[in-house]
């Protein structure tokens, strides 16, 4: 992509901020827009009601008044906040969240950097959030704040142990950190996905199925927790901590941390699919390969690589409107006592397959 | 099971230096009426002993009496008869299921009654209220702090009191606004 | 080095999401463990106490809606017994069942309610707008017989103040059939699932004799393991009429009194109500209901203590007569006022999430706890 830019416009640092604004304009906002469409639309017919109707057809353009109301409210910044820390806190979150992007192959022509190290990237450069959401409920002097913000970075940092291990076990696998050579060794057909034992062979392939089953398991759940969605939302539980760290932001800092969490669900859903769902692979072949038009392909990668990530975003909307909150403590013990034990014993047995 | 009467019987015989009267005259329900400063020692005693055992304070209610007078004096001047202010408990027994009315009176110029906090716990909040309503002094409760009203009411403005004004400021405010 | 630490005072309210209105509560915590909590209500006191004082009696029924406004009709009926008992009179048979048809229909909305606001305190959203579908269902049979959906005015003194529409009947009877299913989605959807469980079984343990010192009534008294109904102990108006059970805490899932109990008695209590209903449906006969209206109340001197079976516990008219039209006084034994009193011994120790947990069990409504 940046080549490509790079021949177009001939200098280098315009092609670099091309390159890194297309996500953001092409995927993410767009992508924050009908999100949150989907999440009021999906939830009210769960829940036996219209959602919003009034501005558009059935309501599609109620984000986009949102965003402008937001866009005009007054930025209020209390007196007793730290200002710098105050102000800082929502575009380290989102920068947080928006680095991640970086490193996914959305399709095979389009990764904002094929680092070999890409989901190693992805782990350390997503542990920003953290720091990010601390500065948040510190600078708030504000107790809700604060409260949420412990809980919340205690979770970040507990959950990320599951994480890295299973995504450990994926990397011993595969044999390799870069999301977009993991995509390419599941190419064809579904069951090459690393959900169902990678691309190994039949045998070894039978052998590994439940424990790569489980592995994407344990990384969905931790994920959840990752980014504060129900049933872990705990940082932002509404009914104890008014709205946890973000309760005094409003405007368009507050709609910067509300875009990073809608962005983090993608992200979360994007690394999920490019390490177990075969990345921007189609299951079912390519439509441009069997009719011979070979530029199709990219876009046919595109589209599958979205339908399976706003898939498990899905997923994570069903669970939040039908499932109650757990309590910090009853989270942590999912973490510590459930979810990193069984991480390991999964890693342990992966290796030991991966050795036939 | 046990009626008022029997009640009042036992009272009187248990605690012979109070003063006990059964008022019986009254459309619904007997009342008893005791002595206000030792009406803890009568809760514990109703509570505890296993023919009574009244473990539920239903209700606990401060009332203003409104029977201020002035009484003429032999030397035929008169001198002012303040009133009494009156709590109402009514009791129940969740095992026996029989119910009982006490009553204690205070003067309302110095209107003193023992607390029942220890006897039952709902007694806190309810003395609480009167307290705050209408101005009865509870010995020995814990935490006697206005409940509904604001704590920075004036200290000696109770709202349920039949000879009650409403004050003309608030904070600085007129009332009515 | 000693590190040096001090309790965090939180603020919880008066504007907070979860307290049920406007309920202040003063935590003081260490981490986020409770030390200590102290409620301070009186935000919403609207001295019905004082203004009822100044009312005749009939004029008092619309003031009573507005303290349990979950439950108004229930408000009416307590005090329509309370005057009646005062006065000594009979209503006729009709107005009887009429009584408890609204009565139980309000227990069942005013259930839902707290069930549901329950479910949002614990983060689960869906059983809460579940349960207000099928409120609306019963609130639009309120509208249809006497045009007020929240504030009802309907249980007068000697009577009430229409008679049925002739489809209410009927469509009450559609409603139970409808209904009664929906408990048992309820359960699959909120009671029985994992991590609602995990978030209130063992948490709020109430134990029977602490709950009886602190005068916990109705669903929270019963759910320590108590079978205290005054409809069944006490009854009054023409309870004693109908056959059902007491529901009472099992400590199924965890120790007896615990919230899961407290939440679970209400929703076998909404079974019970449905079963009183099919009843008096059955058995409601024709006739007048404003015969035994008084013209003009005017009691004899004296006092009187009625109390009734409320949604939230027992709700206790105190009143005291000198013999004019107005009362000499009134207190009001709100149910939510005595039950709110035990948050503080209930807290200690526990987490915050759990102080949302246990405010929710045991089911206040502030409009009542400051009247």
């Amino acid at each position: 992509m940046y080549e490509l830019l790079y021949d177009i416009f001939g200098s280098e640092i315009i092609a670099m901020i091309i390159a890194a604004c297309m996500p953001l304009f092409l995927f993410i906002l767009p992508f924050a827009l009908i999100a949150v469409l989907l999440e009021r639309k999906v939830s009210a017919h769960m829940q036996d009601r219209l959602g919003p109707m009034r501005v558009g057809y059935h309501g599609i353009l109620q984000t986009i008044a949102d965003i402008l109301k937001l866009i005009q409210k007054e930025d209020i910044v209390a007196d007793t906040t730290d200002k710098k820390l105050f102000n800082m806190a929502p575009v380290l979150v989102f920068a947080g969240s928006y680095a991640v992007f970086a490193a996914i192959p959305f399709s095979g022509a389009f990764i904002g950097s094929a680092a070999d190290v890409g989901i190693f990237f992805i782990i350390a450069v997503s542990s920003i959030v953290v720091a990010g959401i601390l500065m948040a409920g510190w600078a708030s002097n504000n107790k809700y704040s604060l409260l949420g913000a412990m809980r919340s970075a205690a979770q970040i940092i507990s959950y990320e142990i599951p994480t890295a291990l299973v995504v450990l076990s994926i990397v011993m696998l595969t044999g390799t950190l870069s999301l977009n050579t993991m995509s390419i060794q599941q190419t064809a057909y579904f069951w090459n996905w690393n959900l169902f034992g990678g691309a190994a062979d039949g045998f070894v392939q039978l052998l590994l199925l439940p424990f790569t089953v489980v592995a994407f398991v344990i990384f969905y759940i931790s994920s959840l927790a990752e980014v504060n969605r129900t049933p872990f939302d705990i940082p932002e539980a509404e009914s104890e901590l008014v709205a946890g760290y973000h309760t005094e932001y409003s405007g368009m800092k507050f709609a910067m941390f509300f875009l990073a969490e809608y962005a983090n669900m993608f992200a979360v859903s994007a690394i999920a699919v490019a390490i177990f769902l075969g990345g921007y692979q189609s299951p079912l072949g390519y439509l441009g390969n069997t009719i011979g038009v070979e530029w199709l392909i990219p876009y046919e990668q595109l589209f599958w690589f979205t339908v399976k990530g706003v898939g498990l975003v899905l997923v994570q909307i069903w669970l939040r409107w039908t499932l109650p909150r757990l309590r910090v403590d009853q989270l942590m013990t999912v973490c510590w006592k459930y979810l990193i034990p069984y991480a390991f014993v999964n890693l342990i047995i992966i290796g030991l397959i991966s050795l036939i | 099971m046990k009626q008022p009467k029997e009640i009042f019987e036992s009272l009187k015989e248990k605690f012979t230096e109070y003063n006990f009267e059964i008022i019986e005259d009254l459309p619904v329900e007997p009342i008893i009426s005791v002595d206000p400063l030792n009406v803890n020692k009568i809760g514990f005693y109703l509570r505890l002993d296993a023919d009574l055992q009244f473990d539920s304070l239903m209700v606990l209610s401060g009332v203003d009496d409104n029977n201020a007078k002035k009484i003429k004096q032999e030397d035929e001047t008169e001198i002012d008869d303040p009133g009494t202010l009156s709590v109402y408990y009514h009791l129940y027994s969740t095992t026996l299921k029989h119910k009982v009315t006490l009553k204690a009176s205070a003067p309302k110029d110095n209107p003193e009654i023992e607390s029942v906090e220890k006897v039952w716990k709902t007694a806190d909040w309810h003395e609480r209220e009167a307290y705050d309503m209408i101005g009865i002094k509870f010995l020995n409760h814990p935490d006697l702090r206005r409940i509904l009203m604001p704590y920075d009411w004036d200290e000696n403005s109770f709202p349920l009191r039949k000879d009650y004004e409403n004050p003309e400021f608030y904070q600085g405010i007129k009332v009515p606004y | 080095m000693a590190i040096k630490t001090e309790e965090m005072v939180l603020n919880m309210g008066p504007q907070h999401p979860s307290t049920h209105g406007v309920l202040r509560l003063e935590l003081e915590l260490e981490g986020e463990i409770i030390k200590n909590v102290k409620p301070h209500i009186g935000y919403l006191h609207r001295c019905f106490e004082k203004h009822a004082e100044a009312m005749t009696y009939p004029q008092v029924v619309p003031y009573t809606d507005r303290m349990d406004y979950v439950a108004s009709m229930y408000n009416n009926f307590g005090y329509a017994v309370t005057v009646e008992k005062l006065l000594g009179i009979e209503v006729p048979e009709r107005v009887e069942y009429i009584r408890v048809i609204m009565g139980e229909l309000q227990r069942i909305a005013s259930h839902m309610v707290a069930l549901g606001t329950y479910g949002l305190d614990l983060g689960a959203f869906t059983p809460f707008l579940y349960l207000f579908i099928d409120r609306e269902k019963i609130l639009n049979l309120f509208e249809m017989t006497c045009g007020a959906r929240l504030l009802y005015n309907y249980i007068w003194v000697g009577g009430v103040s229409h008679d049925l529409h002739p489809d209410f009947l009927r469509l009450t009877k559609e409603f139970i059939d409808y209904y009664r299913p929906h408990i048992a989605e309820l359960n699959e959807l909120l009671s029985y699932n994992k991590i609602f469980i995990e978030r209130t079984a063992n948490v709020g343990v109430m134990p029977l004799d602490t709950a009886i010192n602190y005068g916990m009534t109705g669903p929270n008294l019963r759910a320590s393991g108590l079978k205290f109904d005054l409809r069944k102990d006490e009854p009054y108006s023409i309870y004693d009429r109908f056959d059902f059970d007491v529901p009472v805490g099992e400590g199924k899932m965890g120790t007896v009194g615990d919230c899961w109990d407290r939440y679970f008695v209400r929703v076998l209590e909404l079974e019970q109500s449905l079963k009183i209903l099919e009843q008096a449906i059955e058995q409601i006969p024709e006739g007048d209901v404003q015969s035994a209206i008084p013209k003009r109340i005017k009691p004899p001197a004296g006092t009187v203590y009625g109390r009734v079976e409320a949604p939230r516990g027992e709700l206790g008219y105190f009143i005291i007569s000198d013999g004019s039209v107005n009362p000499f006084r009134m207190k009001v034994r709100a149910p939510s006022f005595v039950s709110l009193s035990i948050m503080g011994e209930l807290c200690k120790g526990h987490l915050v999430s759990d102080v949302v947990a246990i405010l929710g069990s045991i089911d206040i409504v502030l409009g009542e706890v400051d009247r």
